[in-house]
């Protein structure tokens, strides 16, 4: 357990990179990425919750 | 010695009113001409509004604030790190607290603003006057890179100093690494903890007033009927129209 967080939390760890040919990523700048997009697109389609009558 | 009567002063000038309305008086001098100036640009219910037009209950309206709310969680964080200096925030608990609080408010004063930046693309929100409000949202977010960058190379460790290393010959192939040299800690620590927070500052704080100034951008498909939108609406939207 120690082994897997030390991974993600070490400063001296390179991190762990993603390829699909010429392009590479790091997986922490993906995450990232796709947190951002998901945020988006929730913002767009979840329904505001309604507090007091607005004009 | 006696005491002698200061010599009658003029009386400043009265404003001269040509008409029943305040705003109409005629000012000798500037700083009466801007306060009226700037009063009829941004009055005082535009600038602490009571309430919004109904179309900014969505979430795609509260990006903007939240990077805000980051911001100032980034300033807090960012000035008891610089009081307490590199050796507390490396190696005591609450230090290594605060630089981690430091650290993901930016990642979180990023993410908002950039879904900001997105949702205001998507909906042309330059549009009715509204291009100075677009150029200052830009204006943050370019000047928002550079003071990360610098924060990236303060960490005083390797990957701080492996920026730097990096980062200098691009800067000198730009021309500017001698009045920016990001492997002088000092100069950088300077521009880190002063200019550039307050050129952030200085353009969140102009943007957020041009928003007061202009209204909250309606969407795309709200008509040009919508009572919202007419002049005098809160918020006065239609004011600059769409």
């Amino acid at each position: 357990m120690h082994d897997f967080v030390s991974i993600f939390a070490s400063l001296d760890s390179p991190g762990i990179y993603l390829g699909w040919g010429a392009f590479q990523i790091q997986l922490g700048n993906l995450i990232v990425i796709l947190v951002m997009i998901l945020l988006f697109v929730l913002a767009l389609f979840l329904p505001f919750p309604s507090g007091r009558k607005r004009k | 010695m006696s005491l002698r009567e200061n010599p009658p002063r003029e009386s400043a000038p009265t404003p001269v009113s040509t008409g029943s309305n305040p705003e109409d008086a005629v000012y000798h001098t500037w700083t009466g001409r801007a306060r009226v100036a700037l009063l009829r640009r941004l009055p005082a219910d535009k600038l602490l509004p009571e309430d919004q037009p109904g179309y900014v209950a969505s979430w795609i309206y509260v990006f903007g604030m939240g990077a805000i709310v980051s911001l100032v969680f980034i300033l807090a964080s960012g000035v008891i790190l610089g009081l307490n200096g590199p050796a507390w925030y490396h190696l005591s608990d609450l230090g290594h607290f605060v630089n981690s609080v430091h650290l993901w408010s930016v990642e979180l004063f990023f993410m908002t603003m950039v879904v900001h930046l997105w949702g205001k693309y998507w909906m042309a929100a330059w549009r009715g006057g509204r291009t100075l409000t677009w150029i200052t949202g830009m204006g943050a977010f370019l000047v928002s890179i550079v003071t990360a960058f610098t924060g990236y190379l303060l960490q005083t460790n390797f990957d701080s100093q492996w920026i730097a290393f990096e980062g200098k010959d691009a800067l000198n192939a730009a021309g500017i690494g001698a009045w920016f040299n990001v492997a002088n800690l000092g100069q950088i620590f300077m521009f880190h903890i002063i200019l550039l927070p307050l050129a952030v500052g200085a353009v969140v704080a102009l943007h957020v007033v041009l928003v007061r100034m202009h209204g909250v951008v309606p969407p795309l498909e709200a008509a040009d009927t919508d009572a919202q939108l007419q002049p005098g609406a809160q918020g006065d939207a239609g004011e600059a129209g769409r």
